[in-house]
């Protein structure tokens, strides 16, 4: 590990200064053969869009009215500038629920997923927690969710977590034997953000639905890239996310059922806004602007869908055809193709990102990927802790192009084959030692 | 009705503003999809429908031009792989 961070310590400073200098002199770079020890220089390719994508220029365009000349504030009820932006924020409410077949009044804006996530989970349990005082959700969900299910824990409610199996898939029959009379609430995400599995909606919203519990689900990394009906999923509650859908960070919607109804308890305090379930004025541009990005989604699921499919597949057939012992986190099957989360054997996935420093990648979640510690994800699905260790995340997106996956994947081909080189562990795989054989000695 | 010249003629505007875009990866969307669009609407023979799509793409035309004038004032360094095809250093 300290190889790894006196190797930390002598690059980035190197990069810092580039992107200094660059900046300082203010004029486009020119293209000459300015190499930084082997790597050329310019901003990475970006491959992390399940941390964030790009803000589409469509959805940019839409917005700039409503930070320019429309500023009005959407819940003034006495003037032309008031009524122009609520009349905005209104046909956005209808372009989500467009996108999830929802009626737009079943829609509210928050802040983002997060937001959404902390008011449908703790806000169904506290309104409910007087009969009902059981929450289900997965090993696998989103730190958010976790972290409300947490806060019930502590205000006495008990919590199921479900395990999932090794391709990330949760159990139909454990959920069913979670369920009791006491649960008010499961809570499963659709499709996971590091691994991209995606969930069996249908089956767990029959379940949901038979047993009158209520289903609540973290649609953040769904929504926009794969087909999402709250009617035929019997979905309740879903946390849709702006950002990870070309719209404007700050801000995410909560679908909340209206027929059969779900009461919650509201966290915020305020003038009443989105049905008194969430107060504060509502963002108009940026609302505006995930109205727009749900549209364009709506409208272009099946092309980038198809875009996906046709990236993840040379991704993989450029990496599998050149290294061996990669293994592929998550169902290969039941997920989404923007998605691809990959563990290199004898490799550790820092240093490898660390060698990667012109693609912009993530070893999982942009929330936990401060810490050195392998992601809870990996290990819920039973990856070994060495496997943890050296997972990579490629998350692509409507903008990414065929030759930044060439590229990314050759880099990757051509540091996993160095530093494996560099691995006795990866020599004495070579030489046919099982490594699980070893007994390891102490000093 | 629209004639075949005032299809092409839009076609043609609307790739070259995209080739404006400084960002590498909005210009490569732009030009993709531009051109996607145009060959799954190819059969179109409805003159409404066809009408519908010439007003979608103007629109998106004026889309663009504005996008790319932002674009332009906010740019950043070129990424690494527009570098890789003028230089083509061994990766």
């Amino acid at each position: 590990m300290l190889r790894y961070l006196t190797k930390l310590n002598t690059n980035i400073p190197k990069r810092l200064t580039n992107r200094l200098f660059h900046s300082t002199t203010g004029c486009h770079q020119t293209i000459d053969s300015k190499v930084d020890d082997g790597n050329l220089i310019g901003r990475p390719i970006y491959l992390d869009a399940q941390a964030t994508t790009p803000l589409d220029p469509r959805v940019l365009d839409s917005m700039l009215p409503y930070l320019t000349s429309y500023y009005g504030n959407p819940h003034s009820r006495t003037h032309t500038y008031g009524w122009e932006t609520e009349k905005a924020v209104e046909v956005a409410r209808e372009q989500i629920a467009n996108l999830i077949g929802a009626d737009p009044k079943e829609i509210i804006f928050t802040s983002g997923a997060t937001e959404s996530n902390n008011i449908a989970v703790k806000g169904v349990g506290r309104f409910y927690a007087s009969k009902k005082k059981h929450v289900i959700t997965t090993q696998t969900e989103h730190k958010c969710v976790l972290d409300s299910c947490r806060a019930l824990e502590g205000e006495g409610f008990t919590v199921t977590y479900l395990p999932v199996g090794e391709n990330g898939l949760i159990s139909l029959e454990e959920l069913e034997k979670a369920m009791t009379e006491e649960t008010s609430l499961v809570s499963i995400m659709t499709v996971n953000n590091e691994i991209g599995v995606r969930q069996p909606m249908e089956e767990i919203g029959k379940l949901c639905k038979a047993k009158k519990i209520f289903f609540h689900t973290d649609a953040a990394q769904a929504i926009g890239k794969i087909p999402i009906d709250v009617q035929s999923m019997n979905i309740d509650l879903m946390s849709i996310s702006g950002h990870k859908i070309y719209g404007p960070k700050g801000i995410g919607a909560l679908y909340v059922r209206r027929k059969p109804r779900v009461r919650i308890e509201a966290l915020q305090s305020g003038g009443g806004q989105e049905r008194g379930l969430r107060s504060g004025t509502v963002p108009a541009p940026l609302a505006v602007g995930i109205g727009m990005a749900c549209d364009i989604a709506n409208r272009e699921m099946e092309y980038d869908h198809k875009w996906m499919e046709t990236l993840s597949q040379r991704l993989m057939d450029r990496i599998y055809s050149k290294l061996t012992h990669v293994i592929r986190n998550g169902d290969p099957v039941h997920s989404y193709p923007g998605c691809i989360n990959l563990s290199f054997a004898y490799v550790e996935g820092e240093s490898l990102l660390m060698a990667l420093k012109d693609v912009a990648l993530s070893s999982g979640s942009a929330c936990t990927s401060a810490s050195l510690e392998p992601s809870y994800v990996l290990r819920a699905i039973g990856a070994d802790e060495d496997l943890a260790h050296s997972s990579i995340r490629f998350g692509m997106g409507r903008f990414t192009t065929l030759d930044e996956i060439d590229y990314a994947a050759d880099k990757c081909i051509k540091h996993v084959t160095r530093l494996r080189e560099m691995s006795p562990l990866w020599e004495m795989v070579q030489e046919g030692i099982d490594l699980k054989t070893i007994q390891w000695s102490q000093h | 009705m629209a004639s075949k010249r005032q299809i092409l003629s839009l076609y043609k505007c609307l790739l070259n503003e995209s080739k404006k875009f400084p960002s590498y990866n909005f210009r490569n969307y732009a030009v993709r999809k531009i051109k996607d669009s145009f060959k799954a609407n190819r059969n179109l023979s409805d003159p409404s429908q066809i009408m519908v799509k010439m007003q979608e793409a103007k629109t998106n035309l004026e889309i663009i031009r504005r996008q790319v004038m932002i674009g332009q004032m906010y740019s950043t360094d070129k990424l690494v792989i527009e570098n890789v095809h003028s230089i083509r250093v061994n990766l």
